[in-house]
Protein backbone atom coordinates (compact mmCIF):
# COMPACT_ATOMS: atom_id res chain seq x y z
CA UNK A 1 0.00 0.00 0.00
CA UNK A 2 1.57 3.17 -0.85
CA UNK A 3 0.29 6.92 0.34
CA UNK A 4 1.19 9.98 -1.51
CA UNK A 5 0.24 13.38 -0.35
CA UNK A 6 -0.10 16.36 -1.74
CA UNK A 7 0.81 19.41 -0.11
CA UNK A 8 2.57 22.93 -1.20
CA UNK A 9 4.25 24.97 1.38
CA UNK A 10 2.29 28.19 0.35
CA UNK A 11 -1.52 28.27 0.26
CA UNK A 12 -3.41 28.39 -2.87
CA UNK A 13 -0.86 26.60 -5.70
CA UNK A 14 -3.48 24.11 -6.72
CA UNK A 15 -3.23 21.54 -4.07
CA UNK A 16 -7.19 20.61 -4.37
CA UNK A 17 -7.21 21.17 -7.84
CA UNK A 18 -5.10 18.45 -8.74
CA UNK A 19 -5.48 16.00 -5.86
CA UNK A 20 -9.30 15.54 -7.54
CA UNK A 21 -7.92 15.22 -10.86
CA UNK A 22 -5.45 12.52 -9.85
CA UNK A 23 -8.65 10.81 -7.61
CA UNK A 24 -10.69 11.06 -11.20
CA UNK A 25 -7.58 9.14 -12.88
CA UNK A 26 -6.56 7.00 -10.06
CA UNK A 27 -8.35 3.41 -9.59
CA UNK A 28 -8.38 1.26 -6.52
CA UNK A 29 -7.46 3.81 -4.06
CA UNK A 30 -8.47 5.62 -0.75
CA UNK A 31 -8.69 9.55 -0.48
CA UNK A 32 -8.02 11.49 2.94
CA UNK A 33 -8.58 15.72 2.76
CA UNK A 34 -5.79 16.54 5.40
CA UNK A 35 -6.71 20.46 5.27
CA UNK A 36 -8.96 20.00 8.40
CA UNK A 37 -9.04 23.87 8.65
CA UNK A 38 -10.79 24.62 5.69
CA UNK A 39 -11.57 21.52 3.59
CA UNK A 40 -12.25 21.64 0.12
CA UNK A 41 -11.99 18.40 -1.83
CA UNK A 42 -15.08 17.10 -1.03
CA UNK A 43 -16.34 20.54 -3.28
CA UNK A 44 -15.52 18.58 -6.04
CA UNK A 45 -15.82 14.75 -5.15
CA UNK A 46 -19.39 15.12 -3.57
CA UNK A 47 -19.29 12.77 -0.90
CA UNK A 48 -22.29 10.59 0.52
CA UNK A 49 -21.50 10.69 4.18
CA UNK A 50 -21.05 7.22 5.68
CA UNK A 51 -20.14 7.87 9.13
CA UNK A 52 -19.91 10.90 11.28
CA UNK A 53 -17.68 10.72 14.01
CA UNK A 54 -17.17 13.76 17.18
CA UNK A 55 -13.53 14.67 17.54
CA UNK A 56 -12.79 15.23 21.30
CA UNK A 57 -9.21 16.98 21.79
CA UNK A 58 -7.57 18.93 24.71
CA UNK A 59 -9.48 20.43 27.42
CA UNK A 60 -11.16 23.76 28.50
CA UNK A 61 -11.52 25.14 31.80
CA UNK A 62 -14.29 26.88 33.37
CA UNK A 63 -14.21 28.41 36.86
CA UNK A 64 -16.83 27.98 39.68
CA UNK A 65 -17.73 31.22 40.57
CA UNK A 66 -19.43 29.96 44.30
CA UNK A 67 -15.98 28.79 45.04
CA UNK A 68 -13.79 31.25 43.32
CA UNK A 69 -12.19 33.29 45.74
CA UNK A 70 -10.26 35.75 43.09
CA UNK A 71 -6.89 34.93 44.99
CA UNK A 72 -5.35 35.53 41.57
CA UNK A 73 -3.03 32.66 41.81
CA UNK A 74 -4.16 31.01 38.58
CA UNK A 75 -3.41 33.88 36.70
CA UNK A 76 -0.18 33.82 38.03
CA UNK A 77 0.76 30.25 36.74
CA UNK A 78 -0.77 30.68 33.01
CA UNK A 79 1.70 31.12 30.70
CA UNK A 80 -0.80 32.06 27.66
CA UNK A 81 -2.06 35.14 29.24
CA UNK A 82 -5.68 33.58 29.61
CA UNK A 83 -6.43 34.54 32.38
CA UNK A 84 -7.64 37.64 33.91
CA UNK A 85 -9.45 40.14 36.45
CA UNK A 86 -12.41 42.04 34.71
CA UNK A 87 -14.81 43.66 37.21
CA UNK A 88 -13.25 42.11 40.51
CA UNK A 89 -13.95 38.43 38.60
CA UNK A 90 -11.50 36.02 37.44
CA UNK A 91 -12.42 35.14 33.64
CA UNK A 92 -10.60 32.85 31.50
CA UNK A 93 -10.27 33.52 27.81
CA UNK A 94 -10.78 30.58 25.99
CA UNK A 95 -9.48 31.81 22.76
CA UNK A 96 -5.86 32.41 24.15
CA UNK A 97 -6.71 28.94 26.68
CA UNK A 98 -4.11 26.07 25.29
CA UNK A 99 -5.87 23.68 27.35
CA UNK A 100 -2.70 22.57 29.53
CA UNK A 101 -4.92 22.37 32.99
CA UNK A 102 -2.17 24.29 35.07
CA UNK A 103 -4.51 26.74 36.90
CA UNK A 104 -7.00 23.84 37.87
CA UNK A 105 -4.01 21.83 39.10
CA UNK A 106 -2.73 25.21 41.41
CA UNK A 107 -6.19 27.07 42.41
CA UNK A 108 -6.36 26.25 46.29
CA UNK A 109 -10.34 25.53 46.48
CA UNK A 110 -10.43 23.42 43.56
CA UNK A 111 -12.56 26.12 41.77
CA UNK A 112 -11.63 24.77 37.75
CA UNK A 113 -13.59 22.44 36.51
CA UNK A 114 -11.47 20.92 32.96
CA UNK A 115 -13.90 19.07 30.47
CA UNK A 116 -13.26 17.63 27.52
CA UNK A 117 -12.94 19.40 24.35
CA UNK A 118 -15.72 18.75 21.38
CA UNK A 119 -13.74 20.40 18.69
CA UNK A 120 -14.57 18.75 15.42
CA UNK A 121 -15.85 16.23 13.73
CA UNK A 122 -14.81 13.41 10.71
CA UNK A 123 -16.12 11.67 7.73
CA UNK A 124 -16.04 8.54 5.89
CA UNK A 125 -17.86 8.84 2.35
CA UNK A 126 -18.40 6.80 0.00
CA UNK A 127 -17.59 9.03 -3.82
CA UNK A 128 -17.76 8.45 -7.33
CA UNK A 129 -13.49 7.81 -7.36
CA UNK A 130 -13.76 5.72 -4.02
CA UNK A 131 -13.95 6.08 -0.63
CA UNK A 132 -12.66 9.12 1.56
CA UNK A 133 -12.02 10.59 5.06
CA UNK A 134 -12.11 14.48 5.74
CA UNK A 135 -12.54 16.19 8.57
CA UNK A 136 -13.67 19.51 10.26
CA UNK A 137 -12.42 21.21 12.27
CA UNK A 138 -14.32 23.37 15.01
CA UNK A 139 -14.03 27.17 14.56
CA UNK A 140 -11.33 28.77 16.11
CA UNK A 141 -9.97 25.51 17.64
CA UNK A 142 -6.44 23.67 18.06
CA UNK A 143 -5.03 20.47 18.30
CA UNK A 144 -5.64 20.41 14.08
CA UNK A 145 -2.34 18.26 14.21
CA UNK A 146 -4.05 15.31 16.08
CA UNK A 147 -7.63 15.68 13.63
CA UNK A 148 -4.85 15.08 10.26
CA UNK A 149 -3.79 11.88 11.97
CA UNK A 150 -7.43 10.49 12.43
CA UNK A 151 -7.68 11.29 8.92
CA UNK A 152 -4.86 9.25 7.80
CA UNK A 153 -5.40 6.62 9.59
CA UNK A 154 -8.84 6.25 9.05
CA UNK A 155 -8.14 6.15 5.38
CA UNK A 156 -5.16 4.10 5.66
CA UNK A 157 -7.94 1.40 7.68
CA UNK A 158 -10.54 1.70 4.80
CA UNK A 159 -7.57 0.82 2.17
CA UNK A 160 -6.21 -1.97 4.21
CA UNK A 161 -9.42 -3.54 4.48
CA UNK A 162 -10.77 -2.85 0.87
CA UNK A 163 -7.21 -4.60 -0.68
CA UNK A 164 -6.46 -0.73 -1.70
CA UNK A 165 -3.30 -0.36 -3.24
CA UNK A 166 -3.18 3.55 -2.98
CA UNK A 167 -4.00 6.22 -0.59
CA UNK A 168 -3.98 10.13 -2.03
CA UNK A 169 -3.88 12.63 0.09
CA UNK A 170 -5.19 16.18 -0.19
CA UNK A 171 -2.54 18.44 2.55
CA UNK A 172 -2.76 21.43 4.26
CA UNK A 173 -0.64 24.28 3.36
CA UNK A 174 2.18 25.71 5.78
CA UNK A 175 4.66 23.58 7.54
CA UNK A 176 3.70 23.68 11.09
CA UNK A 177 1.62 20.59 13.18
CA UNK A 178 -1.03 19.81 10.59
CA UNK A 179 1.48 19.56 7.18
CA UNK A 180 3.73 17.21 9.58
CA UNK A 181 0.98 15.00 10.63
CA UNK A 182 0.28 14.85 7.02
CA UNK A 183 3.83 13.92 5.87
CA UNK A 184 5.46 11.53 8.46
CA UNK A 185 5.23 8.14 7.63
CA UNK A 186 3.96 9.05 3.76
CA UNK A 187 5.00 7.31 0.89
CA UNK A 188 6.10 10.07 -1.16
CA UNK A 189 5.35 13.82 -0.69
CA UNK A 190 4.05 15.95 -4.42
CA UNK A 191 4.85 19.53 -3.97
CA UNK A 192 2.66 22.15 -5.37
CA UNK A 193 4.27 25.36 -6.06
CA UNK A 194 3.83 28.31 -8.65
CA UNK A 195 6.64 30.74 -10.72
CA UNK A 196 6.58 33.31 -8.17
CA UNK A 197 9.50 34.31 -5.51
CA UNK A 198 6.53 33.67 -2.63
CA UNK A 199 5.91 30.49 -4.32
CA UNK A 200 9.94 29.51 -5.11
CA UNK A 201 10.64 30.46 -0.98
CA UNK A 202 7.74 28.68 0.41
CA UNK A 203 8.75 25.79 -1.89
CA UNK A 204 12.02 25.50 -0.68
CA UNK A 205 10.88 25.39 3.25
CA UNK A 206 8.58 22.82 2.36
CA UNK A 207 10.80 20.86 0.60
CA UNK A 208 13.14 21.17 3.48
CA UNK A 209 10.41 20.11 6.00
CA UNK A 210 9.45 16.65 4.34
CA UNK A 211 13.36 15.96 3.90
CA UNK A 212 13.54 15.95 7.50
CA UNK A 213 10.78 13.47 8.04
CA UNK A 214 12.29 11.05 5.52
CA UNK A 215 9.97 11.72 2.48
CA UNK A 216 10.82 11.45 -0.77
CA UNK A 217 9.39 14.51 -2.75
CA UNK A 218 8.43 15.12 -6.32
CA UNK A 219 7.79 19.19 -7.56
CA UNK A 220 4.63 19.77 -9.86
CA UNK A 221 5.09 23.86 -11.16
CA UNK A 222 1.40 24.86 -11.95
CA UNK A 223 0.68 28.04 -13.76
CA UNK A 224 4.22 27.62 -15.15
CA UNK A 225 3.63 30.24 -17.51
CA UNK A 226 2.87 33.07 -15.78
CA UNK A 227 6.71 33.79 -15.31
CA UNK A 228 8.85 31.26 -17.17
CA UNK A 229 12.13 32.66 -15.90
CA UNK A 230 10.73 31.71 -12.22
CA UNK A 231 9.63 28.53 -13.90
CA UNK A 232 13.10 28.01 -15.18
CA UNK A 233 14.74 29.15 -11.65
CA UNK A 234 12.51 26.33 -9.48
CA UNK A 235 13.64 23.63 -12.36
CA UNK A 236 16.95 24.53 -11.38
CA UNK A 237 16.75 24.79 -7.67
CA UNK A 238 14.78 21.12 -8.14
CA UNK A 239 17.80 20.07 -10.45
CA UNK A 240 20.69 20.94 -7.48
CA UNK A 241 18.48 19.11 -4.75
CA UNK A 242 17.89 16.07 -7.04
CA UNK A 243 13.90 16.39 -7.08
CA UNK A 244 12.61 15.52 -9.94
CA UNK A 245 9.55 18.21 -11.67
CA UNK A 246 7.15 15.52 -12.99
CA UNK A 247 4.73 18.30 -14.78
CA UNK A 248 3.91 21.57 -15.64
CA UNK A 249 0.45 23.28 -15.60
CA UNK A 250 0.08 26.00 -17.70
CA UNK A 251 -2.43 28.85 -16.29
CA UNK A 252 -5.96 28.17 -17.53
CA UNK A 253 -8.84 29.50 -16.54
CA UNK A 254 -11.02 26.20 -17.32
CA UNK A 255 -9.90 25.21 -14.01
CA UNK A 256 -11.99 27.69 -12.78
CA UNK A 257 -15.30 26.98 -14.39
CA UNK A 258 -14.58 23.38 -13.62
CA UNK A 259 -14.72 24.22 -10.04
CA UNK A 260 -17.61 26.22 -10.61
CA UNK A 261 -19.19 23.38 -12.22
CA UNK A 262 -18.43 20.98 -9.51
CA UNK A 263 -16.02 18.63 -11.32
CA UNK A 264 -12.12 17.58 -11.59
CA UNK A 265 -10.51 19.45 -14.16
CA UNK A 266 -9.60 16.64 -16.05
CA UNK A 267 -13.74 15.80 -16.05
CA UNK A 268 -14.61 18.82 -17.55
CA UNK A 269 -13.43 18.91 -21.03
CA UNK A 270 -9.96 18.08 -22.72
CA UNK A 271 -8.14 20.96 -22.05
CA UNK A 272 -4.23 22.43 -21.50
CA UNK A 273 -4.60 21.51 -17.79
CA UNK A 274 -6.24 18.23 -18.03
CA UNK A 275 -3.82 16.81 -20.63
CA UNK A 276 -0.83 17.56 -18.48
CA UNK A 277 -2.21 16.01 -15.41
CA UNK A 278 -2.62 12.95 -17.34
CA UNK A 279 1.18 12.98 -18.16
CA UNK A 280 1.58 13.66 -14.76
CA UNK A 281 -0.54 10.18 -13.27
CA UNK A 282 1.18 8.30 -15.71
CA UNK A 283 4.23 9.07 -14.02
CA UNK A 284 3.54 8.70 -10.21
CA UNK A 285 1.57 5.51 -11.16
CA UNK A 286 5.04 4.19 -12.59
CA UNK A 287 5.94 0.91 -10.14
CA UNK A 288 9.36 2.60 -9.47
CA UNK A 289 7.67 5.69 -7.96
CA UNK B 1 -5.74 51.30 14.98
CA UNK B 2 -4.82 47.35 14.28
CA UNK B 3 -6.02 45.71 10.95
CA UNK B 4 -4.91 41.91 10.33
CA UNK B 5 -5.78 40.87 7.11
CA UNK B 6 -6.96 37.00 6.66
CA UNK B 7 -8.77 34.63 4.61
CA UNK B 8 -9.35 31.50 4.89
CA UNK B 9 -8.36 29.73 2.06
CA UNK B 10 -4.60 30.16 0.90
CA UNK B 11 -3.37 31.80 -2.06
CA UNK B 12 -6.26 34.00 -2.48
CA UNK B 13 -4.29 37.41 -1.90
CA UNK B 14 -3.41 38.29 1.63
CA UNK B 15 0.01 39.30 1.54
CA UNK B 16 -0.25 41.64 -1.81
CA UNK B 17 -3.64 43.58 -0.17
CA UNK B 18 -1.68 43.67 3.53
CA UNK B 19 1.62 44.82 1.71
CA UNK B 20 0.15 47.14 -0.85
CA UNK B 21 -2.25 48.87 1.73
CA UNK B 22 0.84 49.76 4.11
CA UNK B 23 2.84 51.44 0.99
CA UNK B 24 -0.07 53.38 0.06
CA UNK B 25 -0.58 54.39 3.36
CA UNK B 26 3.64 54.86 4.27
CA UNK B 27 2.77 57.92 1.84
CA UNK B 28 1.30 60.10 3.75
CA UNK B 29 3.64 61.14 5.92
CA UNK B 30 1.19 62.30 8.79
CA UNK B 31 0.82 57.68 9.07
CA UNK B 32 2.76 55.77 10.96
CA UNK B 33 2.66 52.24 9.70
CA UNK B 34 3.44 49.34 11.42
CA UNK B 35 3.68 45.90 9.62
CA UNK B 36 3.94 42.50 11.22
CA UNK B 37 3.86 39.32 8.77
CA UNK B 38 2.75 36.59 11.19
CA UNK B 39 2.20 34.22 8.92
CA UNK B 40 5.50 32.72 10.74
CA UNK B 41 5.50 29.17 8.67
CA UNK B 42 5.96 30.57 5.10
CA UNK B 43 6.75 34.31 5.55
CA UNK B 44 6.09 36.08 2.73
CA UNK B 45 5.84 39.86 3.45
CA UNK B 46 9.65 40.57 3.19
CA UNK B 47 9.78 40.00 -0.72
CA UNK B 48 7.87 42.33 -1.82
CA UNK B 49 8.35 45.33 1.21
CA UNK B 50 12.24 44.26 1.46
CA UNK B 51 13.00 45.50 4.51
CA UNK B 52 16.04 45.89 5.93
CA UNK B 53 16.89 44.05 8.92
CA UNK B 54 18.23 45.75 12.22
CA UNK B 55 17.98 43.07 14.81
CA UNK B 56 17.04 40.04 14.77
CA UNK B 57 16.17 37.49 18.57
CA UNK B 58 15.64 33.87 19.31
CA UNK B 59 11.99 33.07 19.80
CA UNK B 60 12.23 29.93 22.59
CA UNK B 61 9.53 27.54 24.04
CA UNK B 62 10.73 26.61 27.99
CA UNK B 63 11.03 22.98 28.02
CA UNK B 64 11.82 20.77 31.42
CA UNK B 65 14.99 19.15 32.14
CA UNK B 66 15.11 16.67 34.51
CA UNK B 67 18.39 16.49 36.85
CA UNK B 68 18.87 12.82 36.96
CA UNK B 69 20.00 12.90 40.40
CA UNK B 70 17.23 14.46 41.67
CA UNK B 71 14.91 12.29 40.29
CA UNK B 72 13.08 9.28 41.56
CA UNK B 73 10.66 7.99 38.64
CA UNK B 74 7.54 9.17 40.27
CA UNK B 75 6.11 10.08 37.59
CA UNK B 76 4.43 13.36 38.33
CA UNK B 77 5.69 15.29 35.77
CA UNK B 78 4.49 12.62 33.44
CA UNK B 79 0.41 12.61 35.31
CA UNK B 80 0.90 16.42 34.46
CA UNK B 81 1.29 16.78 31.46
CA UNK B 82 -1.75 17.00 29.25
CA UNK B 83 0.37 17.08 25.58
CA UNK B 84 1.98 13.71 26.51
CA UNK B 85 5.80 15.35 26.13
CA UNK B 86 6.88 13.29 29.09
CA UNK B 87 7.19 9.69 29.66
CA UNK B 88 8.36 8.16 32.84
CA UNK B 89 9.69 4.53 32.82
CA UNK B 90 11.16 2.71 35.90
CA UNK B 91 14.43 4.39 35.55
CA UNK B 92 14.22 6.77 32.18
CA UNK B 93 12.24 10.46 31.97
CA UNK B 94 11.91 10.95 27.67
CA UNK B 95 11.13 14.28 27.59
CA UNK B 96 9.51 15.27 24.00
CA UNK B 97 10.40 19.12 23.24
CA UNK B 98 8.21 19.01 20.41
CA UNK B 99 4.44 17.95 21.48
CA UNK B 100 5.76 20.88 25.07
CA UNK B 101 3.71 23.88 25.29
CA UNK B 102 6.21 25.24 27.67
CA UNK B 103 3.04 25.64 30.16
CA UNK B 104 5.43 25.15 32.83
CA UNK B 105 3.28 22.35 34.95
CA UNK B 106 6.00 19.72 35.29
CA UNK B 107 8.01 21.90 36.73
CA UNK B 108 5.74 23.25 39.26
CA UNK B 109 4.35 19.64 40.23
CA UNK B 110 7.62 17.75 40.85
CA UNK B 111 8.34 17.00 44.24
CA UNK B 112 12.03 16.62 44.13
CA UNK B 113 12.30 20.04 42.38
CA UNK B 114 14.04 18.03 39.88
CA UNK B 115 13.24 19.80 36.73
CA UNK B 116 14.10 22.67 35.35
CA UNK B 117 13.26 24.49 32.01
CA UNK B 118 15.36 25.46 29.09
CA UNK B 119 14.94 27.19 26.48
CA UNK B 120 14.04 25.38 23.15
CA UNK B 121 14.78 27.56 19.57
CA UNK B 122 11.66 26.58 17.59
CA UNK B 123 12.36 30.20 15.65
CA UNK B 124 13.37 33.51 15.18
CA UNK B 125 12.06 36.72 14.96
CA UNK B 126 13.72 39.73 13.18
CA UNK B 127 12.70 43.42 12.96
CA UNK B 128 13.67 46.30 10.38
CA UNK B 129 12.70 49.01 8.27
CA UNK B 130 11.19 49.22 4.77
CA UNK B 131 11.37 52.82 4.01
CA UNK B 132 9.40 54.51 7.04
CA UNK B 133 7.47 51.09 7.35
CA UNK B 134 8.68 49.08 11.14
CA UNK B 135 8.74 45.77 9.86
CA UNK B 136 8.57 42.71 12.31
CA UNK B 137 8.16 39.18 11.16
CA UNK B 138 9.25 35.84 12.58
CA UNK B 139 10.16 32.64 10.92
CA UNK B 140 9.44 28.71 12.46
CA UNK B 141 12.34 26.54 12.17
CA UNK B 142 12.21 23.72 9.69
CA UNK B 143 10.44 20.60 11.68
CA UNK B 144 8.93 22.45 14.42
CA UNK B 145 5.40 22.02 14.96
CA UNK B 146 4.09 25.17 16.56
CA UNK B 147 3.72 28.77 15.24
CA UNK B 148 1.67 30.46 17.78
CA UNK B 149 3.97 31.05 20.53
CA UNK B 150 6.54 33.05 17.64
CA UNK B 151 3.28 35.26 16.52
CA UNK B 152 2.25 36.04 20.45
CA UNK B 153 6.52 37.23 20.03
CA UNK B 154 5.62 39.40 16.91
CA UNK B 155 2.10 40.67 18.65
CA UNK B 156 4.13 41.95 21.72
CA UNK B 157 6.04 44.47 18.93
CA UNK B 158 2.79 46.38 18.29
CA UNK B 159 4.28 49.77 19.20
CA UNK B 160 2.63 50.79 22.88
CA UNK B 161 2.34 54.02 22.07
CA UNK B 162 0.56 53.14 18.59
CA UNK B 163 -2.44 51.98 20.92
CA UNK B 164 -2.78 53.52 24.23
CA UNK B 165 -6.38 54.28 25.55
CA UNK B 166 -7.27 52.32 22.53
CA UNK B 167 -11.05 51.71 23.51
CA UNK B 168 -11.85 55.75 23.86
CA UNK B 169 -9.61 56.80 20.96
CA UNK B 170 -8.79 54.58 17.79
CA UNK B 171 -6.49 57.04 15.92
CA UNK B 172 -5.89 56.89 12.12
CA UNK B 173 -2.06 58.15 12.18
CA UNK B 174 -1.11 54.99 13.89
CA UNK B 175 -1.61 51.89 12.03
CA UNK B 176 -0.75 48.26 12.35
CA UNK B 177 -1.59 46.25 9.52
CA UNK B 178 -1.28 42.53 10.24
CA UNK B 179 -0.66 39.59 7.46
CA UNK B 180 -2.41 36.21 8.71
CA UNK B 181 -1.27 32.94 7.65
CA UNK B 182 -4.28 31.15 6.05
CA UNK B 183 -6.25 28.41 7.93
CA UNK B 184 -9.10 29.68 10.15
CA UNK B 185 -7.22 27.55 13.51
CA UNK B 186 -4.48 28.53 16.20
CA UNK B 187 -2.15 30.38 13.97
CA UNK B 188 -4.77 32.43 12.68
CA UNK B 189 -6.37 33.15 15.66
CA UNK B 190 -3.36 34.43 17.44
CA UNK B 191 -2.50 37.22 14.38
CA UNK B 192 -5.96 38.20 13.99
CA UNK B 193 -7.08 38.40 18.17
CA UNK B 194 -7.46 41.90 19.05
CA UNK B 195 -7.59 43.69 15.69
CA UNK B 196 -9.84 46.40 15.69
CA UNK B 197 -10.52 45.64 12.15
CA UNK B 198 -10.29 42.44 9.72
CA UNK B 199 -9.93 42.69 6.27
CA UNK B 200 -11.29 38.93 4.31
CA UNK B 201 -9.42 38.51 1.16
CA UNK B 202 -11.48 36.29 -0.83
CA UNK B 203 -11.84 34.67 -4.56
CA UNK B 204 -15.29 34.06 -6.49
CA UNK B 205 -15.27 30.63 -6.42
CA UNK B 206 -16.69 27.50 -4.87
CA UNK B 207 -13.38 26.87 -2.52
CA UNK B 208 -13.68 30.71 -1.86
CA UNK B 209 -16.69 31.15 -0.55
CA UNK B 210 -16.81 27.66 1.52
CA UNK B 211 -13.83 29.33 3.30
CA UNK B 212 -14.82 32.49 3.69
CA UNK B 213 -17.89 31.52 5.67
CA UNK B 214 -15.66 29.76 7.89
CA UNK B 215 -13.38 32.72 8.80
CA UNK B 216 -16.42 34.39 8.72
CA UNK B 217 -17.72 32.39 11.77
CA UNK B 218 -13.95 33.17 13.84
CA UNK B 219 -14.49 36.64 13.22
CA UNK B 220 -17.85 36.74 14.58
CA UNK B 221 -16.87 34.50 17.30
CA UNK B 222 -13.75 36.98 17.79
CA UNK B 223 -16.24 39.73 17.98
CA UNK B 224 -14.13 41.44 15.13
CA UNK B 225 -15.52 43.62 12.46
CA UNK B 226 -14.73 42.47 9.11
CA UNK B 227 -15.21 43.66 5.79
CA UNK B 228 -14.32 41.71 1.73
CA UNK B 229 -12.07 42.17 -0.31
CA UNK B 230 -12.39 40.34 -3.52
CA UNK B 231 -9.84 39.49 -5.39
CA UNK B 232 -10.12 38.19 -9.09
CA UNK B 233 -13.49 39.20 -8.96
CA UNK B 234 -13.87 38.66 -12.53
CA UNK B 235 -13.78 34.92 -12.81
CA UNK B 236 -16.03 31.98 -11.22
CA UNK B 237 -19.66 32.89 -10.01
CA UNK B 238 -21.48 35.32 -7.81
CA UNK B 239 -21.69 33.14 -4.59
CA UNK B 240 -19.65 35.11 -2.62
CA UNK B 241 -21.39 38.51 -3.69
CA UNK B 242 -24.86 37.08 -2.86
CA UNK B 243 -23.46 35.79 0.23
CA UNK B 244 -21.87 38.84 1.38
CA UNK B 245 -25.15 40.90 0.88
CA UNK B 246 -27.53 38.61 2.47
CA UNK B 247 -25.27 38.58 5.22
CA UNK B 248 -24.65 42.42 5.52
CA UNK B 249 -20.67 42.27 5.09
CA UNK B 250 -19.17 45.07 3.23
CA UNK B 251 -16.94 44.06 0.14
CA UNK B 252 -14.66 47.09 0.22
CA UNK B 253 -12.67 46.46 -2.68
CA UNK B 254 -12.91 44.48 -5.91
CA UNK B 255 -9.93 43.75 -8.01
CA UNK B 256 -10.06 41.81 -11.25
CA UNK B 257 -7.87 39.52 -12.78
CA UNK B 258 -4.93 41.20 -13.82
CA UNK B 259 -2.22 39.97 -15.68
CA UNK B 260 0.07 42.99 -15.02
CA UNK B 261 -0.75 42.17 -11.25
CA UNK B 262 0.16 38.59 -11.22
CA UNK B 263 3.11 38.80 -13.28
CA UNK B 264 4.39 41.86 -10.82
CA UNK B 265 3.56 39.46 -7.84
CA UNK B 266 5.42 36.68 -9.10
CA UNK B 267 8.81 39.57 -9.07
CA UNK B 268 7.99 40.17 -5.96
CA UNK B 269 6.71 43.87 -7.19
CA UNK B 270 4.02 45.31 -5.54
CA UNK B 271 1.43 46.36 -7.53
CA UNK B 272 0.99 50.31 -6.45
CA UNK B 273 4.49 50.79 -7.58
CA UNK B 274 3.84 50.27 -10.74
CA UNK B 275 0.21 51.65 -11.25
CA UNK B 276 -0.91 54.57 -9.45
CA UNK B 277 -4.12 53.78 -9.44
CA UNK B 278 -4.22 51.10 -7.40
CA UNK B 279 -2.46 53.34 -4.69
CA UNK B 280 -5.62 55.05 -4.81
CA UNK B 281 -7.66 52.10 -4.52
CA UNK B 282 -5.72 50.72 -1.20
CA UNK B 283 -6.14 54.17 -0.12
CA UNK B 284 -9.65 54.32 -0.24
CA UNK B 285 -9.87 50.85 1.08
CA UNK B 286 -8.46 52.60 4.19
CA UNK B 287 -10.88 55.59 4.57
CA UNK B 288 -13.68 53.08 4.19
CA UNK B 289 -12.39 51.07 7.19
CA UNK B 290 -11.98 53.97 9.13
CA UNK B 291 -15.13 55.27 8.89
CA UNK B 292 -16.83 51.83 9.74
CA UNK B 293 -14.65 51.91 13.06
Amino acid sequence: MKEIVIISGKGGTGKTVITASIAALAKNKAMGDCDVDASNLYLLLHPEIKEKNDFYAGIIPSIDLEKCTNCGRCQEVCRFDAINTIKDQTVINLVSCEGCGLCALVCPVQAIQMKENHCGEWYISETKYGPLVHARLGIAEENSGKLVTLVRQNAQKIAKKNNLELIIVDGPPGIGCPLIATLSGANLAVVVTEPTLSGLHDLKRAVKVAQHFGVKTVVIINKYDINLENSINTERWCKKEQIAVIGKIPFNTIVTEAMVQGLPAVEYTDNSVSREIKKIWKKLSKPSE
Amino acid sequence: MIISVASGKGGTGKTTIAVNLALALAKDKEKNVQFLDCDVEEPNAHLFLKPVITSSESVEIPVPKIDDKKCNYCGKCAEVCVFNAIAVTKNKVLVFPGLCHGCGACTLFCPGKAISEVGNEIGILEEGKAGSINFTHGRLNIGKPMAPPIIRKIKKKIKKDYNDNRDNNITNHHITLIDAPPGTSCPVIESIKDSDYTILVTEPTPFGLHDLILAVEVLQKLKIPHGIVLNKCDIGDHKVEEYCKKNNIPILLSIPLDKEIAVAYSKGIPIVKINFSYEQKFNQLFQKIAQII
